[in-house]
């Protein structure tokens, strides 16, 4: 019987892996703890409470269209937590709290069930979520309160964010930044998760260790958008620093452009992404109107994901060069 | 025939089973571009619908004598010729409204709904019939008008009928939304809230018309189509002769 047994082969795959979507999403939410710390050392109790009513409602909406379009309950994979996260990463500390919920509702209800949930998102939800509240609410979404206001008893100064004054700096000439040593621990104005850099470089390496991302897509990202500023800014490195560590591109690049729905599955493809979103990135902080490009560098090139991975399919081993065949088929 | 039998159906299929914007996804672009504001929205809809009855009766009433080949740009000069009456008169009487539309309302003459009805029901129907058609699918035009509009302005700019004083002529300037006024979602009167709001509003007509029976508004070919018994191509395209055939 033993013997017997021994020669039997099953159908493939005969080795699985241990990791479940659940077990992924919860490494993710591993890797954004140190930065949801940040948020809460840096701005105050109100970042805590924002970041709950997002990961609420996320929570509560996505039970609720699972619920109405009768279709089976996907709250469990944990994935509506990190879409609620990273939205309120994505918001200053200063938003009217009642904008929250609507932010979820477009993430989770419009750019995610909509077009069937977890895996079938054309965009990246956390970012749709916040592209519509910034197009909507202009003026909450871009009001930044200075970091560590909240324990001095203030109701909150406001201050540019550095990535504006290093755009008039360079216009101008003096204004007041902070030191990069002050960027890199996030002491300065921004959103709540994209100011702490060291915080999403950890966490950006866990998930590297974890084998839950590659590390291709930033490395070549934040790659791109240093080659671009070092040309920008004449060889100045010290304004390439700033404008690494400013606005959303750490967050972005670790946790937003790696987001695997939305993400090209081929090597070839990640680079093709990663170039694109950096390039995208930094034309808009260059040349826009806008400080900061991050968010719609993302959402465009999760459109011609679909595109970019039909042009990198990988030649199936043994098979004939494509000009190969094409000469084939004219003779 | 009966034709008198089938005027009611005529009248009434346009507005939710065959609507033109939600159901036959034409005329979009006025839509999304007149539908920010309701004062607009009624506007573009009126003076679209006024066109389409006087064209649908003149091309029905001429049917016989346009020849087959030509038949498109003589419809075309005889839409044109009312749209530039319609422009006119509301240039002449309605100066608000004309700022308003601003170039919709002379691009009214290239607008699909009237060249469709044209060329797929007052080509080849009675006068009468094509008149009722003009209406349903005119109210049919503007109700959906109306509700995206009223979507839109309301979550948009936090008003109702802003500006409606203009049109009718008086100093009525509409309904102000106490909280949304101050805190307008701007998204909404942008193109993608037209977008969003236009997708919304169809899946709703798609709903509506489901639950009486209907197909859904898919591209499948001709069987799954709510114009299939009035299009021009249907009549010449022998696979879909073919599949009435075996139906």
């Amino acid at each position: 019987m033993t013997l017997n047994n021994k020669l039997v082969v099953s159908a493939s795959p005969h080795d699985r892996t241990h990791k479940t979507v659940r077990s992924i999403m919860l490494d993710v939410i591993i890797a954004l703890v140190p930065t949801l710390i940040a948020s809460v050392v840096f701005f105050g109790p109100r970042a805590l409470l924002i970041e709950c009513i997002a990961v609420g409602t996320c929570v509560v909406f996505e039970y609720f269209s699972r619920f109405v379009m009768k279709r089976s309950q996907t709250i469990g994979d944990l994935s509506a937590v990190i879409t609620g996260l990273l939205l309120a990463f994505n918001l200053p500390v200063s938003i009217p709290l009642w904008m929250v919920p609507i932010g979820s509702a477009v993430a989770i209800v419009v750019a995610k069930q909509f077009f069937g949930g977890i895996g079938q998102n054309f965009v990246n939800p956390a970012l749709a979520g916040r592209i519509v509240l910034l197009t909507s609410f202009p003026v909450a979404m871009s009001t930044w309160t200075a970091p560590l206001t909240w324990s001095q008893n203030l109701d909150g100064m406001t201050s540019a964010s550095p990535l504006a004054s290093i755009h008039t700096m360079v216009s101008s000439g003096a204004e007041n930044l902070p030191s990069l040593t002050e960027m890199l621990l996030g002491w300065r104005a921004g959103c709540l998760g994209e100011t702490c850099a060291i915080a999403i470089i950890v966490g950006g390496l866990y998930l590297i260790i974890r084998k839950v991302i590659s590390p291709t897509i930033p490395l070549i990202y934040i790659g791109t958008v240093a080659l671009f500023m070092l040309v920008a800014g004449k060889g100045d490195l010290c304004f390439v620093a700033y404008e690494l560590l400013g606005g959303g591109l750490m967050l972005g690049a670790f946790f937003m452009a790696t987001d695997y729905t939305t993400s090209p599955i081929t090597f070839k493809g990640k680079i093709i992404f990663a170039v694109g979103c950096g390039l995208i990135t930094s034309i808009i902080r260059i040349f826009g109107n806008l400080p900061e490009g991050v968010s719609y560098s993302i959402i465009l090139m999760n459109i011609l994901v679909p595109l970019i991975e039909n042009i990198t399919i990988p030649k199936p081993f043994g098979t004939p060069k494509k000009e190969k065949k094409e000469k084939e088929a004219k003779e | 025939m009966a034709e008198k039998k089938s005027l009611g159906k005529e009248l009434t299929k346009g507005i939710i089973i065959e609507n033109p914007v939600l159901r036959l996804v034409l005329g979009t672009c006025p839509t999304l571009a007149t539908s920010t504001s309701v004062t607009g929205a009624i506007g573009m809809g009126l003076s679209a619908s006024i066109v389409l009855i006087c064209s649908n009766i003149v091309i029905s009433a001429l049917r016989k004598v346009i020849p087959a080949k030509v038949r498109i740009p003589a419809y075309i000069v005889v839409i044109a010729s009312f749209v530039t009456i319609v422009q006119m008169l509301v240039k002449a009487f309605v100066p608000v409204l004309d700022e308003q539309l601003g170039v919709y309302l002379p691009l009214i003459v290239v607008n699909c709904i009237i060249l469709g009805r044209a060329e797929a029901f007052a080509g080849k129907n009675g006068v009468l019939a094509s008149a009722v058609d003009g209406l349903g699918m005119g109210i049919g035009f503007t109700a959906a008008l109306f509700v995206m509009a009223t979507i839109r302005e309301i979550l948009g700019a936090g008003t109702f009928l802003a500006g409606l004083g203009g049109l009718i002529g008086n100093d009525f300037n509409g309904f102000s939304i106490p909280f949304l006024n101050e805190n307008p979602m701007l998204i909404f009167v942008l193109a993608p809230g037209g977008f969003f709001t236009y997708g919304l509003v169809m899946a709703l007509a798609n709903k509506l018309a489901e639950s009486k029976g209907k197909p859904k508004a898919e591209l499948k070919g001709c069987e799954n189509c709510p114009m299939a018994k009035s299009c021009a191509i249907r009549t010449t395209d022998e696979s879909c002769e073919k599949k009435e055939v075996e139906a």
